[in-house]
């Protein structure tokens, strides 16, 4: 089972090496929060506001004087669960659904297109505030907000793909044998668009990483005092003019998370020889 | 045209050619060719894909593709020395003094301009004449390339013309320029025979006048005896032999030559041994694309094909691209289901629709893939191809399959090595015997082979079709062979299926094929496949005839007529434009013409053409 984990880890490029660290060094930050984080996450334990980096607070105090690494740590688990998951979800329904339009194709392929362009055309910022102001705010609610939100482009591009794919000789060769459609979808497309799907899956981590954001900002997103990387941005705005730690290392740790994992991504070439 | 004395004489003196690899070291594509050509001849240069003909051709324009760089002691066109002159030289060369006529015209024109826009373009990229000098020449060539309507043809786009017209519309174009060299890079390879032998014939005319020398590159050494003085032929980028046509051809001093030769003409097999029970039984089925109406689809594509197959036999289907023959094995395959009529396996009825037929009835029936680039999925390793059958129709997982796997590889005479790649990592012709493999695999009762050695080289053809003939025989699987190669469908079926626009015109055994009764088509189609001899295709348009002029109106339409009508250099006025051709059958063979057997046996004209 470790092996050809190993050996793919081995055959990655350089930047791929980068991006694979940088991926599994959030993860393990996002996993630990509890037992790494040294204060507690909404605990004021600076007099100042937007002190500079000290042996005490490695990154110095926020907008409220509460520690910057403990909120980051924090953050990360928010973002890195809910921004991923929320991904994975609308790529996994999205291409899961498209593979279903291409192979049954005809009206089963006309309805699931028609309902995806209406889902398409709900404004998501509009359609989360509803929801949150339905619902309330809560974890569970904002990961179905997000995948929900971006699972009609993936469905778009994973459909073009599948439909490329169904026209194909070896899917016909299947088709033939007498394959069920989800060993048809599963081994003869699947790995067939699985690195642009992964590119796409890339994308959308980012956009979520955006909407939720952008909801914290409205406060509807990640309920104080816990905060993801995109708010703790938004809370310490004001520290920008002063160029605060607290604003410039949420910055960074979203950056280091979306380009760690696009190398990743583009670095994985299923298929290729290893 | 132009006076013939402008052709120029080549020289070539140890030609190579380098690509430079993603690491940065180089490998030779082709290495130290020399030949020499005097001016007004033609030189063929034949072998296989990757044999390097094409870099070579393209080498005489001083132009490599994917970034090879050409290193020669000379290449001499005319007065040129090809090999120093720079960049902005060689662009005023080319197109003007050496033209270019490539492989598949469809995707060198550009569709969305005017063929005669194109035509004459080289003309005015060089600024040779004024436009409306440039279309009169223009129109002048169509009409020495036998074109229909050369005054109004070149106003037509590329999609409105047929792909032999296609083709000699892209003569035009390279010859406008009165160029000294023509290269012409397998331009009728991708033409049906009854197509390729009129090309080939207006090339051959065109360029004895214009008095050009020329490059004539190609795989197919039969097609090059008709038009070639010299004959190069090569091998992984070296030159095997050079000499006359007529040497080359009768008295090959190279190995490999031999083997081309004998690649391109496949002896025949002996007789299958059948059962006498009857394996698949295939009657009245019509089927087509759209919808379907009273049995008929909206646009239909076989017409009441009739055959029984016993057990071990072979039925060859041949036909010109586009009369139905691929679709026959979709039919069989359940692939497309039959508007009407009924496939029969050892007696009993299966399903028209794939989806309806049992996973056994499946198993028994396999179909293997023209494509084998597009029918491996290049996902997969080989090891995973193959097992799939086997788990899937057998049960068969684990050691046993990998077992197995190994057992077919050997089968197809593949190193079991090979299991852990992907279809990517190899060859054509491993390709097409994995492709095989994955149906012998299913341990099928029917096998249909559609097109299978198409697209692969003569002499790695030969070998798939020698593999296929030996396994079907020790394994007693009847096969339906499909190809557009008469010689190698002759050479290796018992029987024969004649299609024309999707109508059986003729079905035969291998015997009353070979025999004198034969329908017009397939006299056609078996006289337009090139013969070795140098004077075959002046013979051949001695012996042609016009066609009965026919209104497509004519005759009653709930009737069908002879699909053949329009071409049939034999039709009868009066007769074959108003009634449909009956069927008549003889002992081994089933005709649909108006002509009785005898008559169809005389190879001349019944009774000359009534014009309209």
């Amino acid at each position: 089972m470790m092996k050809p984990i190993f050996r793919t880890v081995r055959a990655l490029p350089l930047s791929g090496r980068i991006g694979l660290g940088l991926v599994l060094f959030w993860i393990a930050i996002a996993a630990l929060a509890p037992l790494i984080a040294p204060y507690g996450v909404g605990t004021f334990v600076d007099e100042e506001v937007f002190s500079p980096a000290s042996a005490r607070l490695w990154l110095g105090s926020d907008y409220l004087g509460r520690d910057v690494l403990t909120r980051i740590i924090w953050g990360s688990r928010n973002t890195v669960f809910l921004a991923l998951g929320a991904a994975l979800m609308a790529v996994a329904i999205g291409t899961s659904v498209a593979m279903l339009a291409a192979i049954r194709g005809g009206w089963t392929d006309q309805i699931l297109c028609r309902a995806m362009d209406t889902l398409i055309s709900i404004p998501s910022k509009i359609f989360a505030l509803v929801m949150v102001a339905a619902f309330g705010s809560s974890m569970t609610l904002l990961l179905a907000i997000a995948a929900f939100t971006y699972t009609p482009g993936n469905f778009r591009i994973s459909r073009a793909l599948a439909m490329n794919l169904v026209a194909l000789d070896f899917v016909q060769v299947a088709r033939a044998r007498g394959e069920r459609s989800f060993h048809i979808a599963l081994r003869e497309m699947l790995p067939n668009m699985i690195h642009p799907l992964l590119a796409d899956l890339g994308l959308r981590f980012v956009f979520v990483v955006l909407l939720l954001s952008g909801l914290s900002f409205l406060g509807l997103g990640v309920q104080p005092p816990h905060a993801d990387l995109g708010s703790l941005v938004r809370e310490n705005i004001s520290g920008l003019s002063s160029g605060a730690l607290a604003i410039v290392a949420p910055a960074v740790a979203i950056a280091t998370l979306t380009v760690g994992a696009n190398l990743l991504i583009d670095a994985i070439k299923p298929g290729a020889k290893t | 045209m132009s006076p013939a004395a402008k052709a120029a004489s080549v020289d070539v003196r140890g030609l190579s050619v380098h690509a430079v690899r993603a690491d940065g070291s180089s490998k030779a594509i082709v290495e130290d060719i020399s030949f020499s050509l005097p001016p007004g001849e033609v030189l063929a240069l034949i072998g296989e894909s990757g044999s390097g003909k094409t870099t070579i051709a393209l080498a005489m324009m001083g132009f490599s593709r994917f970034g090879g760089t050409i290193s020669a002691e000379e290449i001499r066109v005319g007065d040129m020395r090809i090999d120093q002159m720079d960049e902005h030289a060689l662009t005023g060369v080319r197109g003007h003094r050496i033209a270019y006529i490539a492989q598949s015209a469809a995707a060198a024109f550009n569709p969305s301009r005017p063929i005669m826009a194109q035509v004459i373009e080289p003309l005015l990229v060089h600024g040779q004449c004024s436009r409306k000098a440039a279309e009169a020449k223009a129109i002048t060539l169509f009409r020495a390339l036998a074109l229909p309507e050369p005054e109004t043809i070149g106003s037509r786009y590329p999609h409105q013309v047929s792909g032999g017209q296609l083709q000699r519309l892209m003569a035009a174009m390279a010859l406008i320029s009165d160029p000294e060299l023509v290269i012409l890079d397998e331009p009728t390879t991708a033409l049906d025979v009854t197509t390729q032998v009129e090309v080939l014939r207006t090339f051959k005319s065109v360029i004895a006048q214009s008095g050009a020398t020329a490059i004539y590159v190609s795989h197919d050494l039969a097609v090059v005896a008709q038009v070639a003085d010299r004959i190069v032929v090569l091998k992984d980028g070296r030159m095997c032999e050079d000499g006359r046509a007529g040497q080359i051809l009768e008295a090959p001093a190279n190995g490999y030559t031999r083997a081309l030769l004998s690649a391109a003409r496949p002896a025949a097999r002996p007789a299958s041994q059948t059962a006498a029970e009857n394996v698949l039984t295939v009657s009245g089925i019509h089927a087509g694309y759209g919808r379907v109406t009273d049995g008929v689809p909206a646009i239909p594509v076989l017409t009441n094909i009739d055959f029984t197959l016993k057990r071990g036999a072979t039925l060859g289907v041949i036909g010109e691209s586009g009369s139905g023959k691929s679709t026959l094995a979709r039919v069989i395959a359940g692939l497309l289901p039959a508007a009407r009529g009924e496939v029969r396996l050892e007696g009993e009825r299966i399903a028209p629709r794939m989806e309806d037929r049992s996973r056994e009835q499946l198993r028994r029936i396999q179909l293997v893939f023209q494509n084998a680039d597009t029918a491996l999925n290049p996902a997969q390793t080989v090891g995973q191809i193959l097992a799939r059958p086997l788990a899937f129709y057998h049960g068969i997982k684990g050691a046993q399959a990998h077992a197995r796997v190994a057992e077919l590889l050997d089968m197809i005479r593949l190193p079991a090595s090979i299991m852990d790649r992907r279809s990517n990592e190899l060859s054509g012709g491993q390709k097409q015997r994995v492709n095989l493999a994955r149906a012998f695999a299913a341990q099928p009762d029917v096998l249909l082979c559609d097109e299978v050695t198409s697209a692969l080289d003569t002499v790695v053809g030969a070998a798939i079709l020698d593999l296929i003939d030996e396994l079907r025989r020790e394994l007693g699987i009847t096969t339906v062979f499909i190809s557009h190669d008469i010689t190698t469908v002759r050479a290796f079926c018992d029987q024969m299926l004649v299609l024309y626009a999707g109508t059986p015109v003729e079905l035969s055994t291998r015997e009353t094929f070979a025999g004198a009764v034969r329908h017009p088509y397939t006299r056609l189609l078996v006289d337009s496949v090139p013969e070795m001899d140098p004077e075959w295709l002046a013979q051949r348009a001695a012996a042609e005839r016009p066609a009965l002029a026919v209104s497509p109106s004519s005759g009653p339409r709930s009737q069908p007529l002879c699909r053949f009508l329009a071409r049939c250099p034999v039709a009868v006025a009066g007769t074959c434009d108003v009634l449909p051709p009956p069927v008549q059958e003889t002992a081994g063979q089933r005709l649909m013409c108006h002509h009785t057997t005898a008559q169809l046996a005389a190879p001349a004209p019944l009774s000359e053409p009534v014009a309209p």
